[in-house]
């Protein structure tokens, strides 16, 4: 088939960018959008040109590297999944795409549609953890946890880390993310005895960061890969509030 | 030259043995400690254990990953579960069992007291995971929920859904930023390290590149641990993530590191079949399913019914016709290889006749689809997004796939290469898994290496250097190294062919693939050889690279990596031509049974091969590292 | 935002309550609705609770006006493509835009009404309270004065729909079924409030 694209090229965080047309002919419905885009480059390296640069690792849905924004949503049209996981069957022949990276003041463009998403890691960094050493651990079994908190606790731990709820957002906001790191250890027995702690760091080093603030538009959880429930925010909410409270 | 080589193992009982070297170990003091640098290349589940626990213990480390973030490392990807001996299941599990199983499933070639270790070991994992709020299956009554995995017959494989890796490895990263944020990690994301710095023999720090900038940095420090992971990308169609690379324990090698065992590759059973030319990456479906699917072909050559139109009794349920003890969970590289049987007599299935049938309807019928679904549904899913075909109505189609090396870097007990200061952890060593890997084994090496045993091992070394600075980066053999990989780097580019380096890889995975994949045969890998050398001088006049050196380039990084390839390939077939006996997933065509079993050779072939570089990649000096086995008496492995 | 929103949301019912005494039959309604204005204008307990009422109304627009302005910055450049907008409901986006409308109506609102009363000579009616009644039902004669107040109605109807629920989010109200509730509650309370406050300028314009 026969796919038109543009592409946001941008040489570096100060340059300017604009889209750029592209045209492929032999595009197999059964390739994956990377797939399409690896010979997307093999066509510009050979003819002279700059490959288009963009993130990727796995390319099984699971790492959370890819992310670009297909025709204007996170990952493409199809829910729940991730760019490497989207087909070319998913579009007709003739069609035009338009790729950009994903854009948010928190995410700079590094080239292309490569961004850097290090504010995720910071976010973590504050308090997205047990504060447990290695070899401080009690035997396992010694902390039942039952089989609804174990789920309810993946549910929300599912998260990828790719940052469409950021991008998806009008407000720019990491709710989602931050908060489904709050919310698998507040539903854990492990995990709740510092949830207070965890939760303020966490959401004061988000507010700090270039993110804005969550409306509760519940656009994050209709584009993100994983189907992060948006009721995580609520929960996030609530340790807050519940945090803060309890100081006073 | 060549010489027969020790591991350093401790004295006493198999049981013992441990213990011992724990009690023996040399200790840094705390106050020390502040005082050593540690670098860490690597952040998936061994580089980031390493790296979190020996920063709460005080060391200062610095933390490399080629990934935007530490979590992305390839161990993300991992998803049927982890083995640790907890036999919760009350199913006659022990220590020593477990160790059988792991020395068994390697069909005998690894090295006893670390494969007991391992097992050893493995009970306090599944602690330090559940106490850092892993979310790993559970009972209704709380417990810990097990379940059973390919060559063994207990029930000793705890699980997070399908996504036991990405879990684990999350619990590891978030101990890395929790020390980041302490101040005793320093990370550098988007680094590739390009080189090893040896000073008097000594491992002394690393050139790594950033990869935003294009920038060479030379980073310092006492020890340095690669958890760098395999290389099993190196066939392109693989189960690995794109990036992974072989480049920095193949720098190492260069610098005098040894390579063992570098052809033993297992070929994993269950991963979505290849459907064109244009494929990047082959995707695994978690072994786990075997626990409830059953593999079969249709017996008819000719069939060409749909899967669910041929009957019971046209169907060759082939592993449990010819496994019927282990049936659909006989260890991985006996599925691979039965499948490859099949689909090489003309019974393979779908378009390219490439795969075989994974069905679920006997389980639907008797488990009922709910349960099957909380078991397997995100593989489901993920099977329809990617074929469009729904399991649970139709048979999954499968077929074997590159997906682990069990060879990797030489160390011994300590995991230290034989460079001194140079550790190699999880994937990127080789000692643990001999000659096939079982499931669930790999996410328990890369942790337990990284918590468990590094830990100790690296501070028994880092006792001798506390007097002993770290060089300064301006030290002669920093800068020489930035020199030599400028040129090599600025060679790629100015070089102006007109072949990518995907595209050199894309024909180095088929040569491997078909050469010295599945089976090897003699005359399949010297020709196999020869390829490689044509390969290797076409690439080194024909390259293309786009762009510059100094500025983010992904054409530059492939370079590099598949420079690399095009080296550790020859020496991957040179290993397996040398090895004249089958064993685990190496199967020569040469040594098998009448039945077509792997036919192994204990007289001339019970050793590591540990090949050491030799100025040309086809010029490697073998050493053997004899396996004693003071325990266990190697027996023919029988899964029947 | 949430508790101002749900604190401006009680007062919404309180003055429906008091304003559906304007459906009343004429001669009734003009006293009664006089006699509760100055009731409430007389009650110092009121007074200070309309004192909170203003800071609220206050407080609510100034974190609006933070809020938006920290989602400006937060934002990258523009998408040339976006389609974003099919994750979410219109209103949800446009909370802002809906309140600068309610804001606007606020502001004539209480030129018109609040501040005659409380700060001008009035007619009186026949027990001598002010005569706000008449001043309500006279501003209600003029039609595009009519549809000014059912286009603000409409807007603080749809800013309900999504920021009822919405406050309870950001209280912390996570149990799937609770927000259930509350979701179909806040439905119910915006058709409510909407139906309740465009029902009386209407009946003014057509009955009298």
């Amino acid at each position: 088939m026969e796919i038109h694209l543009k592409i946001w090229r941008q040489k570096n965080q100060e340059s300017k960018g604009a889209l750029k047309n592209y045209t492929l002919t032999e595009v197999n419905p059964a390739m994956s959008f990377l797939e399409m885009l690896d010979m997307l480059n093999l066509k510009l390296a050979k003819n002279g040109e700059l490959p288009v640069e963009f993130d990727h690792d796995c390319r099984e849905g699971i790492c959370g590297q890819c992310g670009m924004m297909i025709n204007g949503i996170a990952h493409g049209p199809l829910k729940n999944t991730t760019t490497c996981q989207l087909h070319m069957r998913s579009f007709k022949d003739g069609d035009t795409i338009y790729i950009e990276p994903f854009r948010a003041k928190a995410f700079p463009i590094i080239r292309d549609l490569k961004v850097d998403r290090t504010s995720l890691d910071t976010i973590i960094a504050a308090g997205g953890y047990i504060s447990v050493n290695t070899g401080q651990a009690p035997e396992a079994n010694s902390i039942p946890v039952t089989h609804h908190e174990a789920e309810s606790a993946f549910d929300a731990a599912a998260c990828i880390g790719c940052g469409a709820c950021v991008a998806s957002c009008k407000n720019a906001s990491a709710a989602l993310f931050t908060a489904s790191k709050i919310s698998h250890f507040a539903n854990l027995p492990q995990g709740k005895k510092e949830s207070a702690e965890r939760t303020v760091k966490m959401v004061n080093r988000m507010d700090e960061l270039d993110f804005g603030h969550c409306t509760n538009t519940e656009a994050c959880q209709v584009e993100c890969p994983q189907d992060i429930s948006v009721l995580h925010i609520a929960r996030m909410n609530y340790e807050y509030n519940k945090a803060k409270i309890k100081k006073i | 030259m060549a010489k027969d080589i020790h591991a350093n193992i401790p004295q006493g009982d198999l049981k013992d043995k441990w213990s011992n070297y724990k009690n023996q170990a040399k200790l840094v003091s705390p106050n020390n400690r502040k005082k050593l640098d540690i670098i860490v290349v690597g952040t998936g589940l061994a580089g980031a254990s390493a790296a979190a626990s020996l920063a709460e213990m005080g060391y200062n480390i610095k933390s490399f990953c080629f990934q935007d973030s530490p979590r992305r490392a390839h161990s993300v990807a991992a998803q049927g579960g982890v083995n640790a001996m907890k036999n919760y299941k009350n199913d006659g599990d022990s220590v020593y069992r477990m160790f059988y199983d792991t020395l068994k499933g390697g069909d005998f070639r690894s090295r006893e007291a670390n494969t007991y270790r391992l097992a050893e070991c493995s009970a306090s994992l599944i602690d330090q995971a559940v106490a850092q709020g892993v979310p790993f299956g559970r009972e209704y009554s709380g417990y810990l929920r097990n379940r059973s995995f390919g060559g063994v017959q207990v029930s000793r494989t705890f699980y997070a859904r399908g996504q036991t890796g990405q879990q684990l490895l999350l619990g590891s990263y978030q101990a890395l930023m929790r020390q980041t944020e302490a101040g005793k990690v320093q990370l550098f994301a988007r680094h590739e390290m390009l080189e090893l710095i040896t000073i008097d023999g000594k491992a002394k720090g690393i050139i790594a590149r950033n990869l935003d900038t294009g920038k060479l940095e030379p980073h310092s420090a006492h020890a340095v641990v690669l958890a760098t992971g395999g290389f099993g990308k190196i066939y392109y169609l693989s189960t690995l993530a794109m990036g992974c690379n072989a480049s920095a324990v193949w720098r190492a090698h260069k610098k005098g590191a040894w390579m063992a065992n570098p052809s033993w590759t297992q070929i994993h059973p269950t991963s979505l079949p290849q459907s064109g030319t244009y494929q990047s990456k082959l995707t695994l479906m978690s072994e786990s399913l075997r626990n409830d699917g059953r593999i079969w072909v249709p017996k008819d050559k000719k069939e060409n019914r749909k899967p669910n139109e041929i009957p019971e009794e046209e169907r060759d349920y082939y592993l449990e016709r010819k496994y019927p003890a282990f049936g659909n969970l006989a260890p991985r590289d006996i599925a691979s290889r039965s499948a490859k049987e099949q689909i090489d007599a003309g019974k393979g299935v779908g378009p390219l006749k490439n795969a075989v049938y994974l069905d679920f309807k006997h389980a639907l019928k008797e488990h009922g689809k709910e349960i099957i679904s909380e078991r397997y549904d995100n593989l489901f899913k993920m099977y329809e997004k990617i074929t469009g075909v729904n399991a649970y109505k139709e048979p999954m189609k499968i077929s074997p796939a590159a997906h682990f090396s069990m060879g990797g870097l030489w160390v011994d007990y300590d995991l230290q290469t034989n460079i001194p200061g140079l550790f190699a952890i999880g994937e990127a060593n080789f000692s643990d898994h001999g000659a096939n890997r079982l499931g669930a084994n790999s996410l328990l090496q890369a942790c337990v290496d990284g918590y468990y045993i590094v830990p100790y091992t690296l501070q028994n070394y880092l006792a001798d250097q506390i007097q002993v600075e770290k060089p300064a980066i301006n030290h002669p053999a920093f800068i020489a190294s930035v020199k030599e990989i400028k040129a090599q780097l600025q060679e790629f580019i100015q070089n102006k062919g007109n072949k990518t380096a995907e595209e050199y890889h894309r024909e180095l995975g088929k040569i491997l693939y078909d050469k010295c994949g599945l089976s090897r045969s003699k005359k399949g890998l010297e020709e196999a050889i020869t390829s490689i050398k044509t390969l290797r001088k076409n690439f080194s006049e024909n390259l293309l690279v786009p762009g510059k050196e100094e500025e983010i380039n992904s054409e530059l990084e492939k370079a590099g990596r598949v420079k690399d390839y095009l080296e550790l390939a020859e020496l991957m077939c040179l290993d397996a031509l040398h090895r004249e006996e089958s064993c685990g997933a190496h199967f020569r065509e040469e040594h098998q049974t009448s039945e077509g079993e792997a036919k192994r050779n204990d007289k001339d072939f019970c050793y590591s091969a540990a090949w050491e570089w030799n100025k040309t990649a086809s010029t490697p000096i073998l050493h053997k590292e004899p396996l004693v086995f003071e325990f266990v008496k190697p027996t023919k492995r029988n899964y029947k | 935002m949430a508790l101002t929103g749900l604190f401006l949301c009680f007062f919404l019912i309180i003055h429906l309550l008091g304003n559906l005494q304007l459906l009343l039959p004429q001669e009734k309604a003009q006293l009664q609705y006089n006699a509760y204005s100055a009731f409430l204008s007389g009650n110092i307990l009121i007074k200070v609770v309309s004192y909170v009422l203003y800071a609220t109304i206050i407080l609510h627009s100034i974190d609006a006006v933070y809020l938006s302005i920290k989602a400006k910055k937060a934002a990258g450049k523009s998408y040339a493509k976006d389609k974003r907008n099919r994750a979410s409901t219109w209103y949800s986006r446009q909370m802002m835009l809906l309140g600068h409308i309610v804001f606007a109506f606020l502001v004539i609102h209480f030129k018109d009404f609040w501040f005659p009363y409380k700060f001008t000579k009035m007619p009186t009616d026949l027990q001598g309270n002010k005569d706000l009644y008449t001043l309500v039902v006279l501003a209600f004669q003029e039609l595009w004065y009519v549809i000014l107040y059912a286009v603000a109605i409409l807007a603080l109807g749809f800013h309900l729909l999504h920021g009822f629920f919405s406050a309870h989010r950001s209280l912390g109200l996570y149990h799937p079924y609770y927000n259930k509730i509350i979701k179909y509650i806040g439905v119910v309370f915006a058709a409510v409030m909407t139906f309740g406050y465009l029902i009386i300028p209407f009946y003014l314009y057509l009955k009298v």
